[in-house]
C-alpha cells in the first residue's frame, strides 16, 4: 500500500503551523521541518511568479525518485502539503478533505488564535 | 483529477448538521441584549457586533470554499452573486438577491428578504440607533479580507427600522494581493 510519509501545513505568510509524520521514511527533527515548510513556501512563491501559464496559481505536484510532493493551497492562502512515496494516487482528494477537516477542527475552537501552530493534544 | 464543481447552496445546507433556528435566534438576541447591559452605549454595540461578525468572517470563508468548491471568482460581481447565492444559503438558510450595482463594479446592494436572526423581534424606542444585525457585515467584511478584498459594508434597509427588507451596502475598496518581501539592494 502506498504510504504518505509527511503532511504540513502552512499559513499565509509561510510559517508553519502543523507537521505530522507517519513512518521513519519522512522523519524530521523540528528545525527540518520548519526549514522545509519556509524553503516551500518560497519555492511556490517564485513558482506562481516564473509560471509561463498566465493565472498559475502555483506548484501542484513535485515528482522525485523517492518521494512524491503535494501541495493544496486554499483561497485565503493556507498551504497544505503531504510528501508521500512515488506513485500515490488521490492525494487530491486527501489535501482536500484534510482541508475539510481543518475548517472544523481547527477553525471552529474558539480558543484557536488565527495563523498560530495548531497545538495537538499529546 | 478533475476539478470539482462548485455545489449549490441548497445541496451544502441540506448536508450540513442544522440548529434549531429558534435557538439561534434565542442565542443571538441573547448577545445582543448582554452586550447592550454592558456597554450602554449603542454605537459601541454596534462596533462590537461588527468586530464579533469580523472574528467569525475571518474563520467561515476557509469552511465556506471547502464546502462549496468555487474556484477564484473573476470579478466583484461573481463574488457578490457567490456570497448571495452559496453562503447565505448555505449558513443562514437563506437567499439573498444582489442588485444596485454602480459604474464601476465595485459596489453593490445585497439584500435580504427574510432573516432568520430577527424573528420576533422588536426594537424599542431606547435603542433606534441599533444595528441588530450587524454581525452579518462583519462577517461579510470578514470574509472578503481573508481573499484579499478590503471592503466597507454598511446597513441601507433595516426590517427593525420600519424597512420592507434588509439591505446590505458592500462596497470593494481594493484587493490586496499576497506581497512577497522584496530585497532592493543587491
Amino acid at each position: 500500500m502506498a504510504a504518505i510519509y509527511s503532511l504540513y501545513i502552512i499559513n499565509k505568510s509561510g510559517g508553519l503551523i502543523f507537521y505530522k509524520d507517519y513512518g521513519s521514511a519522512g522523519r524530521m527533527d523540528t528545525n527540518d521541518s520548519l526549514r522545509v515548510a519556509s524553503l516551500w513556501h518560497s519555492m511556490h512563491a517564485i513558482s506562481q511568479q516564473l509560471s509561463p501559464v498566465v493565472g498559475c496559481s502555483g506548484i501542484e505536484l513535485l515528482e522525485a525518485d523517492t518521494f512524491d510532493l503535494h501541495c493544496f493551497q486554499s483561497l485565503t492562502g493556507t498551504k497544505f502539503f503531504v510528501v508521500c512515496e512515488p506513485g500515490t494516487q488521490q492525494m487530491e482528494g486527501l489535501l482536500k478533505a484534510i482541508y475539510e477537516l481543518y475548517t472544523d477542527y481547527v477553525l471552529k475552537n474558539p480558543f484557536y488564535e488565527m495563523e498560530m501552530p495548531i497545538r495537538k493534544p499529546s | 483529477m478533475a476539478p470539482l464543481a462548485p455545489r449549490s447552496g441548497d445541496a451544502i445546507f441540506a448536508s450540513v448538521e442544522r440548529v434549531n433556528a429558534e435557538l439561534f435566534t434565542l442565542t443571538y438576541g441573547a448577545i445582543v441584549r448582554q452586550l447592550l447591559t454592558d456597554l450602554e452605549e449603542v454605537e459601541e454595540v454596534n462596533k462590537q457586533l461588527d468586530q464579533m461578525g469580523y472574528n467569525i468572517g475571518i474563520r467561515l470563508v476557509d469552511e465556506f470554499l471547502a464546502k462549496s468548491n468555487v474556484s477564484r471568482c473573476t470579478d466583484f460581481k461573481e463574488t457578490a452573486e457567490v456570497i448571495a447565492k452559496v453562503g447565505f444559503k448555505m449558513f443562514l438558510g437563506v437567499t439573498a438577491s444582489v442588485s444596485n450595482w454602480d459604474a464601476d463594479g465595485t459596489c453593490c446592494s445585497i439584500i435580504l428578504e427574510d432573516n432568520p436572526l430577527v424573528d420576533f423581534v422588536e426594537l424599542p424606542d431606547t435603542c433606534q440607533g441599533l444595528y441588530y444585525c450587524n454581525v452579518l457585515s462583519g462577517v461579510i467584511r470578514g470574509a472578503l479580507e481573508m481573499v484579499s478584498m478590503k471592503t466597507e459594508v454598511t446597513w441601507v434597509r433595516d426590517m427593525l427600522r420600519g424597512d420592507d427588507a434588509f439591505e446590505l451596502q458592500v462596497k470593494l475598496l481594493k484587493q490586496v494581493p499576497e506581497e512577497y518581501p522584496y530585497k532592493d539592494d543587491e
